[in-house]
């Protein structure tokens, strides 16, 4: 109820001094937009890229062969599904092409993939099925096909079972991937995939030369990719493969990011103390202004705490208010940047809001304590002759 | 109710010990009208603010309903500020940017008295001195006259055990200071206790019992403080009483 009072009083005192208490807050101002804004473009920026990787097959671990003799067959990558750490192994080689349908013609990324591709990559087919390791064995000229391709060739027209001529070849249309838009860092969607012997063929292509292989959990990434090295190295010889491993390259990405968010963040906050600085110089002009005032309070009974949560309050309120204003301006800027940069979305998080102003909060009661402490410790009886 | 025993305090002027109050002793009971007279250095403000529990005095006693004031901590002499007295400044004292119903409410707030009581009891005092009209004026919206009122209704919201009222009309005009002085005397008559600290003469004259303060000392004490015959005023010159009124004006004329 007291406390009520107080902060009636603090806001009164804010509105009687309007372009006092803006200039005041603007320090807070500029340092809670500069926290919130730095902070969350780093952090889009961050989700975005670190999603995008993830799609391109998170966990995984991508193997490169530069030699084809000896040749790696499909049935000996395959058998690595057979160690206890190795979860899925998919094989694919990739080549252009051209895809020729009622009329219109696109170029193409051409997969031969095996079958686990899909489900390694974390691709949805939405119509129609997945590629089999037996339409591989058969060489069958069965194929997938990006939505961005089912579209370009066909347009709206249901395509399934249709047939799409491919560098000369036919093949029919057994299932097409979901949309993923533009904005994919590798869109699958101008992709047709076909199964791994049969693409083969037609890339002229010979043995495995790249496979994607996951962990069978979180804990075995280390081991399989152990494995791998030794299975690679047993048959091509070192120097002659690489093993990636997308899972570090993602961490060390985010661990960069991180850095980059705390440092940029850190600049925000000398700027919020800067702020803070600002809010205590008023606060001690305040003060001294309203000496006779203390002097009446204390006079009539006000006790020190009284004054302390009075000035604090004052302080806190004027810190608050900057931190809220701050907070909807970067939320603005924000909202703004969106609507101009399509590939990346950037949103003030919960969490950075609430660190922003906590911090706020947290800087006018340190710069408001020691304001608020000299009004408080004023002796009644000289704050009442002050003039 | 309120009693000073010997009190002293010296305050150090450079390096001059100046003697500010020189062993005061008086007594005051319930509803007494007093007025404490002195010029300018008499130490009549010292006592104002020793009997305000303003300041607390270097050597002797000093009774509150039989409360010893001086061991008192800042906290407690707050407390005793809020609860017992009720000031009325020269200067009003108001505080600019609350109207006249929040600075009265102001000594209930800090005494953390309930919302509904509060209210209550800060329109009651605000009636009392005709100010029911003008509750939500701002000091600078308000006459002098009216602003002192504000000040006494704020002095008695509390219900103090005593009004002390400083110089109160002396930054009014006179049919203001006419109004206030009636105020205070119908305060008096309602049953409180009121200390009225001046210079002037006639204004004192209006009090029931009048004492003189020079250099510090208890110069006269008239009326009741004689007729109570509480022995411990033995400083004061209670004979005289208001036959040596000439007497003094004089000598205060001469340590002006």
């Amino acid at each position: 109820m007291k406390f009520r009072q107080e902060l009636k009083m603090a806001l009164s005192s804010v509105k009687a001094n309007k372009m006092r208490s803006f200039l005041t807050m603007l320090g807070i101002i500029i340092g809670v937009m500069a926290v919130t804004l730095l902070v969350s473009l780093v952090q889009g920026a961050t989700n975005t890229i670190t999603e995008e990787l993830s799609g391109l097959g998170g966990s995984n671990l991508s193997c490169m062969v530069e030699k084809t003799t000896p040749r790696i067959t499909l049935k000996e990558v395959q058998a690595l599904e057979q160690e206890p750490e190795i979860g899925l192994v998919s094989v694919y080689s990739s080549g252009q092409g051209v895809a020729k349908a009622a009329g219109n013609q696109e170029n193409v990324t051409i997969l031969a993939v095996s079958q686990n591709y899909l489900q390694l990559n974390r691709l949805t087919v939405e119509k129609g099925r997945c590629l089999t390791d037996v339409e591989s064995e058969y060489r069958l000229s069965n194929c997938i096909i990006g939505a961005g391709v089912a579209f370009n060739l066909f347009g709206t027209k249901d395509v399934l079972n249709e047939t799409i001529r491919l560098n000369g070849k036919d093949f029919t249309v057994v299932g097409i991937l979901e949309e993923e838009g533009s904005a994919a860092l590798n869109t699958n969607d101008l992709k047709v995939f076909l199964p791994f012997e049969t693409g083969q063929r037609l890339l002229g292509m010979n043995g495995v030369q790249t496979f994607d292989a996951s962990a069978s959990d979180e804990d075995s990434v280390a081991k399989a990719e152990q494995t791998l090295n030794n299975f690679l190295r047993g048959k091509v010889g070192e120097d002659n493969y690489e093993v990636f491993n997308m899972g570090s390259l993602l961490d060390m990405i985010s661990t960069v990011y991180n850095v980059l968010g705390y440092l940029l963040g850190g600049i925000g906050g000398i700027s919020l103390l800067v702020g803070g600085v600002g809010i205590m110089n008023i606060m001690l002009v305040s003060v001294t202004e309203r000496t006779r005032e203390i002097g009446i309070r204390k006079a009539i009974g006000a006790q020190k705490s009284d004054i302390i949560v009075q000035f604090l309050i004052e302080s806190v309120v004027l810190s608050l208010l900057g931190g809220f204003i701050g907070l909807l301006l970067s939320g603005g800027i924000l909202g703004i940047i969106n609507a101009f940069v399509k590939d990346y979305h950037f949103a003030i998080t919960l969490q950075v809001a609430m660190v922003a102003v906590g911090f706020s909060v947290g800087v006018g009661i340190l710069f408001g304590i020691y304001p608020a402490n000299k009004a408080a410790k004023l002796k009644p009886i000289d704050a009442l002759r002050f003039e | 109710m309120i009693s000073l025993n010997n009190i002293r305090k010296t305050y150090l002027v450079g390096n001059e010990e100046v003697h500010a109050l020189d062993g005061v002793s008086l007594s005051i009971e319930e509803h007494e009208f007093v007025a404490i007279i002195g010029s300018s250095g008499s130490g009549k403000s010292t006592l104002m603010n020793i009997i305000g529990c303003l300041d607390v005095a270097d050597e002797g006693e000093y009774l509150i309903d039989g409360q010893n004031i001086n061991s008192l901590s800042e906290k407690q002499l707050g407390k005793m500020r809020n609860q017992k007295i009720g000031f009325i400044f020269q200067q009003f004292n108001l505080i600019a940017k609350l109207d006249a119903y929040e600075n009265v409410e102001l000594p209930l707030i800090y005494q953390g008295v309930g919302a509904r009581e509060r209210r209550e009891r800060v329109l009651e005092a605000l009636e009392k001195v005709g100010l029911s009209g003008r509750i939500h004026h701002r000091p600078n919206q308000l006459s002098g006259g009216q602003q002192q009122r504000v000040a006494v209704a704020r002095a008695l919201v509390t219900r103090p055990t005593l009004i002390l009222a400083d110089e109160p009309t002396g930054n009014l005009d006179s049919k203001s200071s006419h109004d206030i002085m009636a105020l205070i005397h119908e305060l008096h008559g309602q049953g409180n206790t009121i200390v009225l600290i001046t210079h002037d003469n006639d204004l004192a004259a209006e009090a029931s019992r009048q004492i003189r303060l020079l250099d510090g000392k208890i110069l006269s004490d008239s009326g009741k403080g004689a007729m109570s015959g509480s022995g411990k005023e033995t400083l004061s010159d209670n004979g005289k009483g208001a036959m040596s009124g000439n007497q003094i004006e004089t000598g205060e004329e001469a340590a002006e």
